[in-house]
């Protein structure tokens, strides 16, 4: 808070200036706030292990001889950051990390697009016309109470080892969330708003296009990001059926071959890799859903 | 002229909400329709929207009868049911779509600034407070000059103070076009002060008890003798309406008739 500094009374001229500095103050601290806790956890793991291969510094022999029973000091099953940052930059510097990264983001958008097609086209029917829920729901929630991972086999027998089958997966996994959400939000469209729509005589098409579409995009959004989620999260099962690229591939040849730090480097990759991804849909869909948040923007930025 | 002959409803779960409603409004006129909870009010109202059909009986609009939402029939609700995904202009150029831009752009402004909310125009509904929001969906119904706006209970979720400011306005609103107002409320007050003629209805079935016209100039004034008078006529009414030992017969014979006291 060092931006607010106390102004003698006859200086203030211009209220706006210390409000709009600390808006922006708060803009920026707010992520800045988030990546605190990371940045300090790995300080601290950084630390421990470089107080392991250095010695032990004072720390009393009792904990001492603990945290060598655990395997920290050493560092060789716990990597510290630097050494999960070099392994990254040497899988980048080869070109390798740049082709798993590749092959694996193909796949999620493969998978999550056709399981968002889907899961849109069957969510939409069923939650606009009751007769195709009734026959097609109580279908869709037997398939949706299956493990998703239960297909692996099946669709390895059918599909094949290679990308087929793997970008079946994830589209199986996006699809119901997005499903649920794209029906639920249909149902649960304010019937008071509709019948707006029909006092103005709108018909069918101009119905779904003025009332329907925009009173499920908050939910539709919220359907994908969920879906998006759990297309990262089912890529590392399709990738761990057996695959010779992908992020998915070097957390299990980390594993086979001794390399935790290949292992976290994977798994940092699949944070940052999923956090940008569901901010993009987040950013991309901001400005159709402006009304909704119009109270947070009034009492912020403006 | 609305005419509304032997309106009845029963809901497919049995319930007999409406009997045999009879009325002829004429254009222009402003008719308020009061009554005890459950006298079918509303669903009168909705019959005469074309939401829901009369199950016996006919509405019909100079000779054209009513089963849908009618172009000419515009509706405010309790509630104001703005879009919440679209401005203050946006909502009240809602209904004009078929309008060519520049005509919309220009009813909408004109709309704007007859309900004083020209500055909200970029505004999202939930900025908005109760009675601007009304307001909004008032300016929303009118813009398409409907020659019937009915109002259902428009103003009881408002405080007193900006329900009487609502009444004047829509009074106001009403004299630019003098379309016909079907106005449902459970308020003596507002329905002696916007009224020509106040229907009071009964409950279970519901159907027509008494009417009584208000033969008050507007504008009127809410503390004379005279506006007293016509309150506790439509009282007495409403009194008798939940009575059940005064038969419907007996209401009907004293419909009309001027009483001075």
């Amino acid at each position: 808070m060092a931006m607010t500094v106390e102004l003698p009374a006859l200086e203030r001229t211009d209220a706006m200036t210390p409000r709009a500095s600390s808006a922006r103050l708060r803009r920026y601290a707010r992520p800045a706030l988030g990546l605190l806790l990371p940045v300090g956890l790995a300080a601290l793991w950084e630390l421990l292990v470089w107080l392991g291969t250095t010695g032990p510094h004072g720390i009393p022999q009792p904990i001492w001889d603990w945290l060598k029973w655990v395997g920290l000091p050493n560092g060789r099953l716990v990597p510290p950051p630097t050494r999960i940052f070099a392994t990254i930059m040497e899988l980048a510097s080869s070109g390798e990390l740049s082709r798993h990264i590749s092959a694996t983001l193909t796949r999620v958008a493969a998978g999550f697009g056709l399981g968002v097609i889907a899961g849109t086209i069957l969510g939409a029917v069923s939650g606009y016309w009751g007769l195709a829920r009734q026959l097609l729901d109580p279908t869709v929630q037997a398939l949706r109470a299956i493990p998703s991972i239960a297909w692996v086999p099946l669709f390895i027998l059918w599909l094949g080892i290679f990308e087929t089958s793997k970008i079946a997966l994830i589209a199986v996994g996006v699809f119901f969330p997005v499903y649920l959400g794209v029906m639920g939000a249909i149902l649960s469209v304010d019937r008071k708003i509709v019948e707006v729509g029909r006092t103005f005589r709108l018909s069918g098409p101009a119905m779904i296009r003025r009332i329907l579409l925009p009173a499920v995009l908050p939910a539709y959004v919220v359907a994908l990001r969920v879906g998006l989620g759990l297309g990262w999260m089912f890529v590392v099962a399709a990738e761990f059926m057996g695959a010779s690229e992908g992020l998915g591939y070097l957390l299990i040849d980390g594993q086979q071959l001794g390399k935790p730090a290949q292992i976290v480097a994977a798994i940092v990759i699949f944070a940052i890799l999923g956090k940008t991804t569901d901010w993009l849909i987040e950013i991309a869909t901001a400005p159709l859903l402006r009304w909704q948040d119009a109270f947070g923007r009034q009492s912020g930025a403006n | 002229m609305l005419a509304l002959e032997r309106v009845g409803k029963t809901y497919p779960n049995g319930v007999h909400a409406l009997e045999r409603f009879s009325a002829d409004i004429r254009l222009g006129e402003i008719v308020a329709i009061i009554g005890g909870s459950g006298c079918g009010k509303s669903t009168l109202l909705r019959a005469i929207a074309g939401l829901d059909r009369a199950t016996t009986g006919s509405v019909t609009l100079d000779h054209t009868a009513i089963t849908a939402p009618h172009a000419k029939i515009g509706i405010i609700f309790q509630e104001p049911r703005l879009l919440p995904w679209l401005s203050v202009a946006d909502n009240i150029g809602f209904g004009l779509s078929e309008l060519p831009a520049g005509v919309r752009r220009e009813k909408v402004a004109r709309a704007l600034a007859r309900v004083g909310l020209t500055d909200k125009a970029n505004a999202w509904p939930r900025e908005l407070s109760g009675g601007q929001a009304q307001r909004v969906a008032i300016a929303r119904a009118l813009v398409p000059q409907p020659e019937v706006l009915l109002l259902d209970e428009p103003f009881s979720a408002l405080d007193a103070f900006t329900r009487r400011d609502l009444q004047d306005h829509l009074l106001d609103l009403w004299n630019d076009t003098r379309p016909t107002l079907i106005l449902v409320t459970h308020d003596v007050d507002e329905a002696v002060v916007l009224a020509d003629r106040v229907l009071v209805m009964r409950p279970r079935p519901g159907r027509l008890f008494e009417e009584i016209k208000i033969n008050l100039a507007r504008p009127r004034d809410r503390n004379s003798p005279l506006f007293d008078n016509f309150k506790r006529r439509v009282l007495t009414a409403l009194d008798r309406s939940l009575d059940r030992n005064v038969p419907d017969a007996d209401a009907k014979s004293t419909a009309g008739e001027a009483m001075w006291w």
